[in-house]
């Protein structure tokens, strides 16, 4: 299965968008920051590629910004 | 043992808060926020549930308007140096603690305008404050209760005064936070500084300052500065909440157990537990309104009250009497001054202080007719 990972601003962040889409029975995961993506010591959310758009959509509708989106593990596509 | 200086820190806690910090301590005590780990984000995780708890309490706009320090004078501290700046106006009570005054008299050293508004036996009149508004007033800081007559102000009316003139409201509500219901929104609170060990059962080291959203995030500068976990890239602070104004490693294992006792707190209900406080506070001031030589601050009616009762003996200082009703009756009470001499000197018991009871919500019935028979025998030694 593919994966995406969302960046957000912090850890605190990544836990309101855990308890969120729990609330929508999504269950993320929240992984380390890949290094290639930003020398954060943070916390980032990875997700299945399939439920991206329903979870941004939630997010979004819940204020929450979200940094940046990237394909998981890194393409080439993503790797800026 | 009859424990009534609740009003310094509420004892006993809830055995869930005792639980709650030993599993803590036991599975989760790892870095939040800062490695990403299993473990770091279960400790992060249970730190979220308090801001998730504390924003629930207080009907704050999101959890992550909750920023967490080790006390309700971090907290104050925090606002009012993030906040004013020289030239600026603040106005305050006369019956603040000094976790408000001293850093208010500090910024007055630093030309920041400080009125301090007079409480006529200690009660506040809203119109006064509303008299007292300059052009460059920027803050009404107030106490929503007195820690030393229990007297609750009424803050929805302030709020309402400071929304209509663009000015900020802060409320140091380390009486009254799990006493009362507070409402950021209904009661016109900008900024609100809570205590964790006092009447949320909680533990000590815990409190916070809750942002309201009129608060414009990029005037407040942090008091301290430092590792957050998060925008580590940068060497400047990160601006957005709560890592602004939470650096440096915080207190889990604390926050953990303050979750739970506002879970607990919830669970009975605050009006539960206020109900029971008045109705033995009404006991214990009937009790000594009967005994000769007992002087009992003026107390508002019971609705607005936190369970405080301050009291002088005729016969005996306050230092004498609360060390033998420590010594000879096991009855635990502060004497003294409380850490606001400004609401001793407005109540006219400015130097020696008062005695001071602090009712909790596990005294019982019992113990108040203990206290009051300890009162009137200490109230008729050497007459």
């Amino acid at each position: 299965m593919s994966h995406y990972v969302l960046l957000v601003q912090s850890t605190s962040h990544a836990l309101k968008a855990e308890k969120l889409l729990r609330q929508h029975l999504i269950i993320p995961k929240l992984i380390p920051v890949p290094r290639h993506l930003s020398s954060d010591c943070g916390v980032c959310l990875r997700i299945s590629a399939a439920e991206k758009d329903p979870i941004i959509e939630i997010l979004k509708n819940a204020k929450m910004e979200i940094k940046s989106e990237h394909p998981f593990p890194a393409t080439n596509r993503s790797n800026r | 043992m009859i424990y009534l200086d609740n009003a310094a820190t509420s004892w006993p806690k809830p055995p869930c808060v005792a639980n709650a910090m030993t599993t803590y301590l036991q599975q989760a005590a790892a870095n939040p926020g800062r490695s990403a780990h299993h473990m770091a984000l279960d400790s992060a995780r249970y730190i979220y549930e308090a801001r998730e708890a504390i924003s629930e309490l207080f009907k704050a706009p999101d959890p992550l308007s909750v920023i967490f320090t080790p006390n309700g004078t971090t907290a104050l501290n925090t606002a009012l140096f993030g906040l004013l700046r020289p030239k600026m106006h603040v106005i305050t009570s006369s019956m603040e603690h000094n976790s408000m005054m001293r850093p208010l008299r500090e910024l007055e050293n630093r030309s920041v305008a400080l009125t301090v508004i007079n409480c006529d036996q200690g009660f506040l009149d809203p119109f006064r404050i509303q008299a007292a508004i300059r052009q460059n007033t920027r803050l009404i800081a107030i106490t929503h209760a007195s820690n030393v007559t229990g007297a609750i102000f009424p803050i929805a009316e302030i709020g309402k005064i400071a929304r209509k003139h663009g000015i900020l409201l802060l409320v140091d509500a380390a009486q009254t936070a799990g006493t009362i219901p507070i409402d950021l929104e209904q009661d016109g609170i900008d900024l609100l500084a809570f205590t964790g060990h006092k009447s949320l059962y909680g533990p000590m080291g815990t409190g916070g300052l809750v942002f309201g959203e009129r608060v414009d995030l990029h005037d407040v500068n942090p008091l301290i500065h430092g590792g957050t976990g998060s925008a580590s890239e940068y060497e400047e602070q990160p601006e957005f909440l709560p890592d602004k104004f939470e650096s440096g490693t915080p207190n889990g294992v604390g926050l953990a157990g303050m979750a739970a006792s506002i879970r607990w707190l919830q669970e009975i209900g605050i009006d539960t537990i206020h109900k029971k406080k008045q109705a033995l506070t009404t006991q214990l001031f009937h009790g000594l309104q009967q005994i000769p030589g007992v002087n009992i601050q003026p107390v508002p009616a019971a609705a607005a009250h936190t369970g405080v009762l301050s009291f002088t003996l005729d016969n005996m200082d306050p230092a004498t009497a609360g060390t033998r009703l420590d010594e000879e009756y096991d009855i635990l009470c502060r004497i003294g001054l409380h850490c606001s001499p400004a609401s001793h000197r407005t109540m006219g018991t400015f130097p020696q202080g008062t005695i001071r009871f602090g009712i909790g919500y596990f005294n019982t019935a019992e113990e108040i007719d203990q206290a009051i028979a300890a009162i009137s025998d200490l109230a008729k030694a050497g007459s």
